[in-house]
């Protein structure tokens, strides 16, 4: 069988993604493609768009610490209980990313739109909030089936290139499992490309043949691409196969405080490869 | 039995969840989470056993969706969240709350905070939302917020089923009057008084006819949290139940 979506290493899939390029990410714990993001650094990718759905963490920090971005839309950049952000504030900072500040849903709506291939999506709540001033691209009409006044906003929709995630597996034709995680599912669909995948493993099995894996599959027509990368997610964690590594995480936020640090931390971890031990 | 500020904190919030049929936590909130889980463990205690539906994000057992993140917010417009909760870098006297930063000029904020979450959403959708922040000062309860990340209820013809309940903090619960736009002082923790309030409070505020203490757990509830409560946010939460309830991580 032909494995032709394979490619040989994470960094060919990163080839795929050119400078300007949007792309969607899902959040910690869902599958994010760290291995992915390291090879897009390496690379030296330019003026990304970046759609966090509906946020993130490492992943935007060190992509915009690196550069590699010029237009932000996300809900919050937060590493929760594991420390601070530095690199996204000192980009806001210095006026070096372009910032669209979005809610949770609305990103998630306007992905919905983009897999419908519909211009916009109508969606509730946001108006009264300062999140709408600062959103020249919403809109606020009044819902045309209503009898009496009733506001509603427009959100355009949003197509990225491509979806960028990590799953735990690809089967022999190149589908993916994605489990419960049916978002990874919505952002593949609504990329124009599809969605560049990294995988602990290929297993020689059919995910469409029982309903019980279907179910949580991605099939592979979504598919742009495809590599291998063990620990893909690292230091963030996948469902059901390995835990974020907190203290790496930790000692991140601390390194990436100053520009010098975050220049150590990627020199060590992106471009030397440095992985802490298992 | 000496109580902690945290265990008042799980109490009070267990009991302002009782009447809930379906209760959501967001991230990075043991002490809610925690108070969410009483909830339920009352709810089954009842007769007959009531089910109490609650989703903690961040958990994995602890989840009654199955269909990603998108689903806390369907469900919300659905009507079948009872009750979220929402904090805020700053929070005002109207009941709008900032998510986003403070000073400077957006999006150059001298201070930046992660974000607005889903607040933009939730808070006109669900409607019982409860404001926690434990900081009680006078850099959190401000006269005005920088941003609103999402608006108190007010009369702007918006499609708005929900909104919050109160606020409850380290000090203190307030009720939101909503007609009224404004907070109502209804208990003081105990060891802190009403003076130490309104010293705390950037914004002004209603007094209910006359503010009691807040109670605290009883001796089989004090029990509950440090056990089983303890245990289920663990899950979630490993760092703050080591803190928090050394003997139970």
């Amino acid at each position: 069988m032909s494995q032709d979506w394979l490619r040989s290493s994470v960094e060919e899939l990163a080839t795929q993604v050119s400078d300007g390029a949007k792309i969607a990410v899902p959040h910690d714990g869902l599958g994010v493609a760290m291995e992915t993001t390291r090879a897009l650094i390496r690379r030296g990718v330019r003026d990304l768009h970046l759609v966090c759905v509906p946020v993130s963490d490492l992943q935007a920090d060190l992509l915009i610490g690196a550069g590699c971005v010029r237009t932000l839309e996300t809900s919050a950049i937060s590493f929760g209980e594991h420390g601070t952000p530095h690199r996204f504030h000192a980009a806001l900072k210095a006026g070096t990313i372009e910032m669209r500040d979005a809610t949770c849903p609305a990103i998630h709506a306007a992905i919905e739109a983009g897999r419908k291939n519909i211009p916009f999506i109508p969606l509730r709540g946001i108006i009264g909030s300062d999140l709408l001033t600062h959103r020249s691209d919403w809109k606020v009409i009044d819902n045309p089936f209503a009898a009496h006044r009733d506001p509603i906003v427009l959100l355009p929709a949003i197509r990225p290139d491509f979806a960028v995630i990590h799953a735990p597996y690809a089967d022999r034709d190149g589908n993916i499992f994605i489990g419960r995680q049916h978002d990874l599912a919505v952002m593949a669909q609504a990329a124009i490309h599809g969605a560049l995948v990294t995988v602990e493993e290929v297993r020689d099995v059919d995910l469409l043949a029982s309903e019980e894996t279907a179910a949580g599959t991605l099939p592979a027509i979504y598919v742009a691409g495809s590599a291998v990368a063990a620990r893909g997610a690292w230091p963030l964690g996948l469902a059901d196969h390995y835990e974020t590594d907190e203290a790496h995480l930790r000692d991140y936020s601390q390194l990436a405080r100053t520009a010098d640090g975050f220049a150590r931390y990627l020199d060590e971890f992106v471009h030397r490869r440095r992985q802490a031990a298992e | 039995m000496t109580v902690s500020r945290q265990e008042l904190l799980i109490h009070t919030i267990g009991r302002l969840l009782l009447p809930c049929r379906s209760v959501a936590v967001g991230a990075s909130s043991p002490i809610p989470g925690a108070g969410a889980l009483l909830a339920r463990h009352w709810a089954a205690a009842e007769t007959p056993p009531r089910r109490l539906f609650l989703t903690i994000l961040g958990s994995r057992h602890l989840n009654a969706m199955t269909s990603g993140g998108v689903e806390l917010f369907d469900m919300a417009a659905q009507g079948r969240i009872d009750a979220f909760f929402l904090g805020g870098g700053q929070i005002d006297g109207e009941a709008n709350i900032n998510l986003v930063g403070a000073g400077g000029t957006y999006p150059q904020t001298n201070v930046r905070w992660p974000g607005s979450f889903g607040s933009a959403y939730l808070y006109y959708l669900v409607p019982r939302v409860i404001l926690f922040r434990e900081e009680h000062s006078r850099r959190v309860m401000v006269p005005r917020v920088d941003f609103v990340s999402a608006p108190g209820p007010r009369a702007d013809g918006v499609y708005r089923p929900g909104g919050p309940v109160g606020l409850l903090t380290n000090l203190c619960w307030f009720s939101f009057d909503r007609r009224r736009r404004r907070f109502v002082l209804e208990t003081v923790h105990p060891g802190h008084t009403v003076e130490e309030v309104r010293d705390n409070t950037g914004f002004d505020f209603d007094i209910g006819g006359d503010v009691r203490t807040t109670a605290p757990p009883d001796a089989a509830t004090l029990e509950t949290i440090r056990g089983p409560i303890a245990r289920q946010i663990a899950e979630a939460y490993r760092r703050f139940v080591a803190q928090v309830f050394p003997t139970a991580a």
